[in-house]
């Protein structure tokens, strides 16, 4: 228990001494709290239009100017942090569930389910699946917990694939070996030995695929077929700030930054995180 | 060597085939016929309708006449422009997107690869971290993003190259090329990096050292070969990546090519444009996957006994 938590404190020492990845999480625990309290920080409504206070350049009353509708450009990236941060957590946790669970199965037992689990994996990697989900989208309608399911159901693989080499890696030690030897059970085996060892590999994992899920959201929504109007994310308001940029540059400009500072931090944090748990790998 | 091919593109075909099922059954499950949102047409238009389109016939039939036009490269026709085919469009938007993704494959190639190995050499010093910080920039903006931002600063601030059309003004390939370009250039500047510093820290490094060859005749003849396997293992997976990246580049910038086709064709609700395109770019994607593997193969000695 006591060499459990040194390793943990270690980690989170050599975590605040990097200056990159503490700004990061940072912005990152900024973003988040901005985003839940969207409702009471949002100094109007994000879909109330109002045609006379149409593309106003930012002021006072309009901090980051409003869209050629009237609405408030910065409620509405309030809003659209709401969306956007919640398919990065969602779509996420699903790639963490099957990634986690095949990778581990496919590590533990070993064998011939092994190989056949990872066969097809590797089969599932050079499908495309940008397309599949359009596909996903264009034939069920364009439903967001659909989004959501799509996207970490196609983000999975390389998790299944880190969580099996570190679950094979674990099996072999010389520990283990004598607990199974020993006689301990499949169970205890895996909440002792096994969970233990893959929680960092997952963690720093699990962060670096946010942003991609974001990035893959927002590339649907900003093709059309991701988040559909009245609501919006990052990518939709790109979309619109991309159609009146010429005139409205900030409509592009603000909600482009706010995704770019966003996908930093999350980098930023998550390669942090994997200096931290694991100093054996540098960032290069 | 050849048994490892013959048994790489083994694998690949029945892949495709089951994709291009799964496909085809994905696109039959979608609620509503193709003509139903459409107007109402007459009961006798609907079933003339049906007929033409093959729709009357039981599921397994039409997915049996599928199949067996599609090994003939017959996509069939287009739901949504009566008279042409899909075939026909696909080849039409072919060559516009190729031609597109090789200029961008040549901008990140050379950008990338030459930032990273100069990174790599110069390892620790500005000509390391200036290009990295970069690529790092280069990674988090997304293409969407990158692409308007070149167009709001060259086309209408400095009114230097045109901002649309593909092949009708001078320059118009340009900001396309560079925006798809992008991203690849910083990830393969620093897969370039990476390799290049695992390369160089090897032994056989050090002897070519030792034996008293120049440090330029070093890194080419010695350590290039061994750097960019890495950049070459990602070329085949990148190329799916550039499909997406073209539905993006080619709707920002109007390129009349097979990723605009794609992104209609999704609007539309133009099942058989969607269906042919889908399985089109799967082969596509499953084809070059195939071509990296073997490039990889051919260039580390190692991974050829292992497989």
């Amino acid at each position: 228990m006591n060499q459990e938590s040194s390793l943990w404190s270690d980690a989170w020492r050599r975590l605040l001494a990097n200056r990159a990845a503490l700004a990061g999480g940072v912005i990152l625990l900024i973003l988040v709290f901005l985003a839940i309290f969207a409702p009471w920080i949002a100094p109007h409504s994000y879909s109330y239009q109002n045609l006379e206070l149409g593309a106003q350049p930012p002021s006072s009353e309009f901090l980051l100017g409003t869209d050629t509708l009237g609405r408030d450009l910065f409620s509405r990236i309030l809003y659209g942090a709401r969306v956007s941060l919640l398919v990065g957590f969602v779509a996420t946790s699903v790639a963490l569930v099957i990634g986690v669970s095949w990778g581990i199965v496919a590590g533990y037992f070993g064998g011939r389910i092994d190989s056949v689990m990872m066969r097809i994996v590797d089969v599932l990697y050079g499908l495309p699946f940008i397309i599949f989900i359009i596909l996903l989208m264009v034939i069920f309608g364009r439903n967001i917990w659909l989004l959501f399911g799509a996207i970490g159901a196609v983000e999975w693989l390389t998790m299944a694939r880190i969580v099996r080499g570190q679950v094979l890696t674990v099996k072999t030690q010389e520990y283990v070996l004598a607990a199974q030897a020993m006689g301990v059970s499949n169970i205890q085996m895996f909440r002792k030995h096994i969970y233990p060892n893959i929680l960092g590999p997952i963690a720093v994992y699990a962060t670096l695929t946010i942003p991609q899920v974001m990035l893959l959201e927002a590339f649907l929504s900003f093709l059309g077929l991701g988040i559909q109007p009245p609501m919006s994310s990052w990518g939709t308001l790109i979309r619109y700030g991309v159609e009146s940029m010429e005139e409205y540059s900030w409509l592009l400009i603000y909600p482009g930054l706010t995704f770019t500072i966003t996908l930093f931090a999350l980098n930023f944090f998550g390669d942090g995180l994997r200096d931290a748990l694991d100093p054996k790998i540098s960032s290069d | 060597m050849l048994k490892v091919i013959l048994k790489r593109i083994a694998i690949a075909i029945p892949v495709i085939l089951i994709v291009a099922s799964l496909t085809f059954f994905l696109v039959r499950m979608a609620p509503g016929g193709p003509f139903d949102a459409e107007k109402v047409v007459p009961p006798q238009v609907m079933k003339n309708l049906n007929a033409v389109y093959n729709l009357d016939a039981p599921l397994i039939i039409q997915y049996r006449d599928y199949m067996l036009n599609l090994i003939q490269g017959d996509f069939g026709p287009s739901f949504r422009y009566p008279g042409r085919s899909v075939t026909e469009m696909i080849f039409t938007g072919l060559p516009v997107t190729f031609e597109l993704a090789f200029y961008a494959i040549i901008v990140a190639m050379i950008i990338g690869s030459l930032a990273g190995v100069i990174a790599a050499v110069r390892r620790n010093t500005l000509l390391d971290y200036v290009p990295m910080t970069i690529a790092m920039i280069g990674i988090c903006m997304p293409t969407f993003l990158l692409g308007p931002l070149l167009v709001l600063y060259f086309g209408i601030y400095l009114e230097a190259l045109p901002v649309s059309g593909w092949d009708s003004l001078p320059g118009d390939k340009i900001l396309p090329s560079i925006t798809l370009g992008a991203a690849y250039a910083a990830y393969i500047a620093r897969l370039s990096r990476g390799g290049m510093l695992e390369t160089l820290s090897q032994d056989y490094i050090r002897t070519a050292r030792a034996k008293g060859l120049p440090e330029y005749q070093v890194i080419i003849k010695h350590a290039l070969q061994g750097g960019l396997v890495p950049v070459v293992s990602f070329l085949g997976p990148a190329v799916a990546g550039l499909i997406g990246g073209s539905f993006v580049v080619e709707t920002i910038f109007q390129i009349p090519g097979l990723g605009r086709f794609y992104v209609e064709a999704a609007f539309n609700r133009d099942y058989t444009m969607i269906l042919g395109t889908t399985i089109f770019f799967s082969t596509l994607i499953i084809f070059f996957n195939l071509l990296s593997d073997i490039a990889v193969l051919l260039m580390n000695p190692r991974a050829r006994s292992q497989t």
